[in-house]
């Protein structure tokens, strides 16, 4: 090994000042990695922020009934503009914001999670926490006939009980990780059949709510509902993107990042908390959303170079379920559909475009 | 995009890993080739036969009324019987004939698409099956007003065969060690669709749905046997070629490579075995709607009873897959009576602890 | 190594004894790592009973011996991965399994046999994730991180790889790139698990040269599991031979390397030779004798 020998403390003697020099190279080298790196990430993250705000501004303001940004900023400053303020602060507004927060919850919960199980498959919807939510609303709405805050406090709890069952089936060790995939497919396969047998006990017209609210929907937002999942929003997120670093170092395998002195079990164990936390909020309040805590994170990934962001997922998700929202509302005329049935049909293409577009790279470094 | 075949994700990479030199990876991986003792053949096929037989005639017996065993035989014999007795013996020869036939064909579907894909969770409603089905039924209760259970056959047929071709089809565009999980997530792109279109549909469309979320818990009940000559032809080849692929199965279980190696032509046979597991996984859907866990949960018995060998595997499913069912079915009958529990329901409930059980002895290293 | 003394005093100290001075962080009398009658067990399965050992600091240490006969498991006690099953592992005389385990990672390296190859990342950046036990949740970037990553690379020849993905490195460079994040934990005592699995001869030699320089310059305590009984010898300090979850032997190379000694742990027949130009013992293993009569 050449460099080996000229770095070795004999050789350095005799030649100082190319050392100085190489190590001056290898620090540009380096931070022009780093720099490559992150100049990507804010690239991305601001063009994604731009994509937002942007859809964000057409489902609030151009709707059936258009409204002009300067008449959205004085009705959301407290002006009352007859005709426009109810649609506008009851409806397109709350729906715009309940879009971005459960888009970013979704999303960021489900890329954390397949992060931190390394597997693209393994967002919590697939694992079963949102069928969790699922199973306990529809219980509670078809059965019990409960309605309102309840529901969605039991929602919260089937969610959590779901991830604390898989987490504790699951025990520690190197195969952990493993085990929470096959613990937690498990589970969504007994709880959609759970859902499934409730649809059956129920009178048509419950089961049809019901079907509405699993489907995911936005249609009846109320504020105090965004309050509530604005807030666990605005902690989880940012606190998910802290903790995603160290995720970096679980992406090396539980023997190692224990090596680098991360207790794997802990930092799942605390992963997981959020990750419940924002995906039962979200999931109670407007149902599960197909597609987006699965798709929002590969496709952020596949957009930063293969790298997990947080709050790029978390931007991408955003703009998904505001732009099927927007569409599911106004797509076909005179017929509403939940805000689920247009992210999982236009999932689909998504997913397959994945598909495509990951063959061509491993073709092209093939 | 994370699906890359260098790091094929912990399920499906985890069982290429434990692929030893011994045959049948995923026995492998669940600890339990060494208990596995050989069986012979006529063993399986005798203790089969007298499983089957003994649940059957239990499945005659019970349900949610209760005749007296010697009316029942009497009906069954061609004595005299009320008719409310026939009726009811009459439904009852009917759920266990078409809990047979579903049984046998989920259980052998497992084991091929298992075998197939290296992995031991694959079974059809991992691989968009049994969504394929559903959104073709919608489709047929909403444009073609069809309500009874011989009228979905054919919808759910197709949409069977469509979805599974479809997932095929996507899988060959990955890298061949990226096909397991490439399968898998096709199977959920489609999973979500299906149920996407579904629920745009019958959420506008009460009827629909009333009629709809009968077919979707899976149930054996409710049919008159003969529907099962309809799709006889599916279900006699897709049997043929999944027996065929035994030896198949057993060189994949090596490995692709080490398969070639041994003289199979892979991907013809791959192509065979796949379309008989598709035919069989198609067939039962038609007849009895979604089953959850009978095609997961089958394989994994009987290769803990009969060994590795998946000659043996199939043969013991064959008999293992109706017992499960029909046991299934006549459990839910009893459970809640008078009204019913569906057998897919019943299923889903017992499979999951023993998902759970399973997991918890695989020695994913 | 320029690591330990800043960049812009212009050349370094040249000599292993003058760096390591240098180093406040890491007192003359190195770390040490010891198991008192340590056993180890998966589930049920007993792998390690009953085992003492004490590593010598600052020396190179290989544990050679047969396959499954636990070398890599007590390699894995050694580092608190596998709590112990009874007996204990100590590290600077406390208890592993007590320390806080960001406290163990800076003192404690490890490089196990086949870590997962993240998808994405550069080699810069898997390097940096050595790092990470010196970072607390807030701490930024330092200009001395920079500098031991550099270091790191520069010992490893990767420089020139440093903007370049991981998992489209070939087996040499990967192996390269995870002793090079190894040595960005800049731990003084470094534990490897078949570090040259998978290499070829050349590569093989790489690697242990940059271990026995790592020793040199910094006065790294090295562990290193190896199967190959030759290499071990050539560039161990100490060796420990195990068999069925004992150590059979330990002592110089010189020492344990003898016919006796191999036939015991390894079953097999052998001459050992002494190498002219180093005096290292050479093995040379015998052909089975078919039984033809």
């Amino acid at each position: 090994m050449s460099a080996l020998m000229a770095a070795a403390p004999h050789l350095a003697d005799s030649a100082p000042e190319p050392r100085a020099a190489r190590r001056a190279d290898t620090i540009a080298t380096l931070r022009d990695v780093r720099r490559r790196v992150r100049r990507r990430r804010v690239l991305l993250v601001t063009a994604l922020a731009v994509l937002v705000v942007a859809l964000f501004l057409v489902r609030a303001l151009l709707g059936d009934y258009r409204i002009s940004f300067v008449d959205g900023i004085r009705m959301i400053s407290g002006t009352t503009i007859p005709g426009a303020s109810f649609i506008f602060m009851e409806s397109t507004l709350p729906r715009a914001v309940m879009s971005v927060l459960a888009g970013a919850a979704f999303a960021s919960a489900g890329a954390a999670y397949q992060s931190m199980l390394r597997n693209p498959l393994a967002s919590p919807d697939v694992l079963g926490i949102n069928l969790g939510a699922s199973a306990a609303a529809v219980f509670a709405v078809v059965l019990l006939g409960w309605s309102g805050m309840p529901v969605t406090a039991v929602a919260f709890l089937g969610a959590v009980a779901v991830a604390v069952t898989i987490h504790g089936f699951a025990g520690r060790g190197g195969a952990a990780t493993g085990r929470m995939i096959l613990v937690g497919v498990g589970l969504a396969a007994v709880l959609s059949s759970v859902v499934h047998w409730v649809l059956l006990r129920a009178d048509v017209y419950r089961a049809q709510d019901a079907l509405v609210w699993l489907t995911g929907s936005l249609g009846s937002v109320t504020w105090s509902e965004i309050a509530r999942l604005g807030a666990v929003v605005a902690v989880g997120v940012p606190l998910l993107t802290l903790v995603t670093g160290r995720l970096g170092v679980l992406a090396l395998g539980d023997d190692l990042a224990s090596g680098l002195g991360e207790r794997a079990h802990r930092l799942r164990a605390l992963v997981t908390t959020l990750v419940v936390l924002l995906t039962a909020s979200a999931t109670a309040v407007c149902g599960p959303i197909a597609f987006v805590g699965f798709l929002s994170g590969p496709i952020a990934r596949r957009l930063a170079g293969g790298r997990t962001s947080i709050p790029a997922a978390a931007l991408v998700g955003a703009a998904m379920v505001l732009a099927a929202d927007y569409v599911s509302a106004y797509a076909v005329p005179g017929t509403a559909y939940p805000v689920g049935v247009v992210t999982g049909l236009a999932g689909a293409p998504v997913l397959i475009w994945l598909l495509v577009a990951q063959r061509r790279s491993t073709q092209e470094t093939a | 995009m994370t699906v890359r075949a260098t790091t094929a994700p912990a399920m499906p990479a985890r069982a290429d890993r434990g692929t030893g030199p011994q045959p049948a990876a995923s026995a492998h991986l669940t600890g339990e080739v060494s208990r596995g003792g050989r069986v012979p053949a006529p063993v399986i096929v005798g203790v089969g036969l007298l499983g089957v037989a003994l649940i059957a005639v239990v499945s005659l017996l019970l349900g949610t009324q209760s005749v007296a065993p010697g009316a029942i035989l009497r009906a069954l014999s061609g004595g005299e019987a009320s008719t409310e007795v026939r009726g009811i013996v009459d439904s009852r020869i009917d759920r266990t004939v078409i809990g047979l036939v579903v049984g046998a064909a989920i259980g052998v579907c497992g084991v091929v698409l298992q075998g197939l894909t290296r992995n031991p969770l694959a079974e059809p409603g991992i691989l968009g099956i049994n969504a394929g089905a559903a959104l073709a039924v919608v489709l047929g209760i909403k444009f073609f007003a069809i309500s009874t259970v011989g009228g979905y056959v054919w919808f759910a047929l197709a949409g069977a065969v469509v979805a599974a071709v479809v997932v095929q089809l996507l899988a060959l565009l990955a890298p061949v060690r990226a096909q397991p999980v490439t399968m898998a997530l096709a199977g959920a792109a489609i999973m979500a669709t299906s149920t996407s279109v579904v629920g745009a549909i019958v959420v506008s469309d009460q009827g629909a749905l009333d009629v709809f979320r009968f077919w979707q818990v899976g149930s054996v009940a409710g049919r008159n046997w003969s529907i099962v000559t309809e799709v006889a032809p599916f279900l006699i080849l897709g049997f043929i070629l999944c027996f065929a692929s035994g030896r198949t199965l057993n060189a994949i279980a090596l490995g692709d490579d080490l398969a070639r190696g041994l003289g199979q032509r892979v991907v013809l046979h791959r192509l065979l075995a796949a379309t008989g597991a598709i035919l069989l996984a198609g067939s039962a859907t038609a007849l009895a709607g979604p089953i959850a866990f009978v095609g997961l949960v089958v394989p994994h018995v009987v290769r803990a009873v009969v060994g590795p060998d998946h000659r043996r595997i199939l043969l013991g499913s064959l008999f293992a897959g109706p017992v499960l069912v029909i046991a299934a079915d006549t459990v839910g009958r009893l459970v809640a009576a008078p009204s019913e529990v569906q057998a897919g329901i019943v299923c889903a409930v017992v499979g999951a602890p023993f998902l759970v059980a399973l997991v918890r002895r695989m020695h994913v290293s | 190594m320029t690591a330990t003394v800043p960049t812009t005093s212009g050349p370094a100290t040249p000599g292993p004894t003058a760096t390591g001075a240098a180093d406040s962080a890491r007192p003359a009398d190195a770390t040490t790592l010891s198991a008192e009658s340590l056993s180890l067990a998966y589930d049920k399965r007993v792998v390690v009973e009953g085992l003492d050992l004490t590593v010598p600091s600052g020396r190179v240490t290989a544990i050679v011996g047969p396959n499954g006969c636990g070398k890599s498991t007590l390699l894995r006690g050694l580092s608190r991965l596998l709590p112990p099953a009874s007996g204990r592992v100590l590290l600077d005389g406390q208890v592993i399994g007590d320390l806080p385990t960001k406290e163990v990672a800076r003192r404690l390296g490890l490089l196990p046999q086949q870590p997962i190859v993240p998808e994405g990342i550069t080699v810069a950046e898997l390097v940096e994730r050595g790092r990470h036990p010196h970072h607390g949740l807030f701490r930024q970037w330092s200009r001395e991180d920079e500098d031991v990553v550099a270091d790191a690379l520069e010992a490893t020849e990767l420089v020139d790889l440093a903007g370049v993905a991981v998992d489209s490195l070939s087996g040499g460079q990967r192996q390269r790139a995870w002793i090079a994040m190894a040595l960005a934990q800049r731990t003084p005592v470094l534990l490897l698990d078949e570090p040259t699995s998978f290499l070829d001869i050349a590569h093989q030699i790489d690697v242990l040269e940059l271990v026995r320089d790592l020793n040199a310059r910094e006065g790294t305590t090295v562990v290193m599991v190896l199967h190959d009984l030759a290499m071990a010898a050539r560039y161990a300090d100490h060796l420990v031979a195990m068999c069925e979850g004992e150590i059979v032997a330990q002592d110089a190379p010189a020492e344990i390397v003898t016919p006796e000694v191999i036939e015991s742990v390894f079953g097999i027949a052998a001459s050992v030779v002494t190498d002219p130009t180093t005096g290292d013992p050479v093995v040379i293993p015998h052909r089975r004798k078919r039984e033809l009569t």
